[in-house]
């Protein structure tokens, strides 16, 4: 049942049929982002084969998982002999917020089949939800299932092309080009947009600094310690060292992401 | 890892991540998380990136200058251009330079 009348009205008039307008307004949306992610997938592919990956385990692993971060850091692991149960672990923590996605999204999609509903997860990225929960809070009548398909597909397509043709180019590469270092600094690239504020500094240095003091420790087991201390140290440094106010990220993850902010210092 | 070990390894990362994108699509709807929960999410990125590189900035690469390996002040530089230019093709390029740039100058001197 449905408290909002508004959302209730527009609910009745999502289309039954294809909407080619939505899923185009969402191929345009997306357009922008493709520079970005090619070389990302391509580098993804070239670490897997560096990492000592056949090119088809490479290509599996991008269709299955279907997840950047969570892929880098699985190829960053077994390159260090981590085992199965720590490389399963960094995958929940790592796409931990896709569940936070999928809350933020589901008041929108829930009229769906549950099939459908499933269907759209899988394709789930960071873009398709920004772009979405976006659109869907402007425009109450945007056919939903289309526009989230016009974003998610063509990334989907592009990821799957990107990481095949990074492995197999990748293999051809002589290992003098060492290229698997390609693989921390891809993590470099990703850390500095995520450390915004002091206490997610803190997280950061706790995290990596534990990370590096324990990584003697058998199956990687030390990563997982150091993470959730450098989760837990952001989150009791929070209001003392000048961060968010629980009650305004708590909205935030309500609402959808917010736009970068520049570094407060 | 390899063979069937990695592809199970694969199919079990992707079942994992398939559950947390469908999680609240398809349970019950007034599900949510609890606040402590979203407050930590907030950390997850910075904590589990920060563990994933540190250690593999100081792995052993094939490169030493002296005691110091290859690898480190190629870091050093990456950090500084990730963090200036917010850029992941920046950050790899210049990475991935100094890198090959101190390689060379070593296999030169040596």
């Amino acid at each position: 049942m449905d408290s909002d009348p508004r959302l209730a009205a527009a609910e009745s008039h999502q289309p039954e049929g294809f909407s080619r307008a939505a899923f185009l307004a969402g191929l345009r949306d997306t357009a922008p982002m493709m520079l970005g992610i090619a070389p990302f997938a391509m580098i993804t592919g070239v670490s897997a084969v560096a990492a000592g990956m056949r090119p088809i385990e490479a290509i599996g692993m991008s269709v299955l998982v279907f997840a950047g971060s969570s892929q880098l850091a699985a190829i960053a692991l077994l390159a260090q002999g981590a085992g199965f149960a720590v490389i399963v672990f960094t995958t929940f923590m790592i796409n931990l917020r896709m569940a936070m996605y999928s809350a933020s999204l589901a008041r929108w999609l829930r009229r769906l089949r549950p099939a459908t509903r499933a269907g759209l997860a899988y394709a789930m990225t960071d873009q398709a939800y920004a772009f979405s929960v976006l659109r869907f809070r402007r425009e109450a009548a945007m056919p939903r299932r289309d526009y989230f398909l016009g974003v998610a597909l063509p990334l989907w397509i592009l990821w799957q092309i990107g990481t095949a043709a990074g492995a197999i180019l990748g293999a051809q590469v002589p290992a003098g080009w060492q290229l698997d270092f390609a693989i921390p600094l891809m993590f470099l690239a990703l850390l500095a947009p995520a450390v915004r504020d002091r206490p997610s500094l803190a997280a950061a240095l706790v995290g990596g600094s534990l990370a590096l003091a324990l990584r003697g420790l058998p199956f990687n087991l030390g990563l997982i310690v150091a993470a959730l201390a450098g989760i837990a140290v952001g989150v009791a440094s929070e209001g003392r060292l000048g961060g968010e106010r629980p009650a305004a990220s708590e909205d935030a993850a309500r609402q959808g992401p917010k736009p970068q902010q520049p570094v407060q210092r | 890892m390899s063979g069937a070990a990695l592809w199970a390894l694969f199919a079990t990362m992707g079942i994992v991540t398939l559950a947390l994108r469908a999680s609240f699509l398809l349970l019950p709807e007034r599900t949510t998380l609890p606040p402590l929960v979203r407050r930590a999410l907030a950390y997850v990125p910075p904590a589990v990136l920060a563990a994933i590189v540190t250690p593999a900035l100081f792995a052993p690469g094939e490169v030493t200058l002296g005691l110091v390996d290859a690898r480190l002040p190629a870091a050093l530089v990456a950090i500084l251009v990730a963090w200036r230019t917010r850029s992941v093709l920046a950050t790899l390029t210049t990475g991935m330079g100094v890198l090959w740039t101190l390689s060379l100058l070593a296999t030169r001197a040596g």
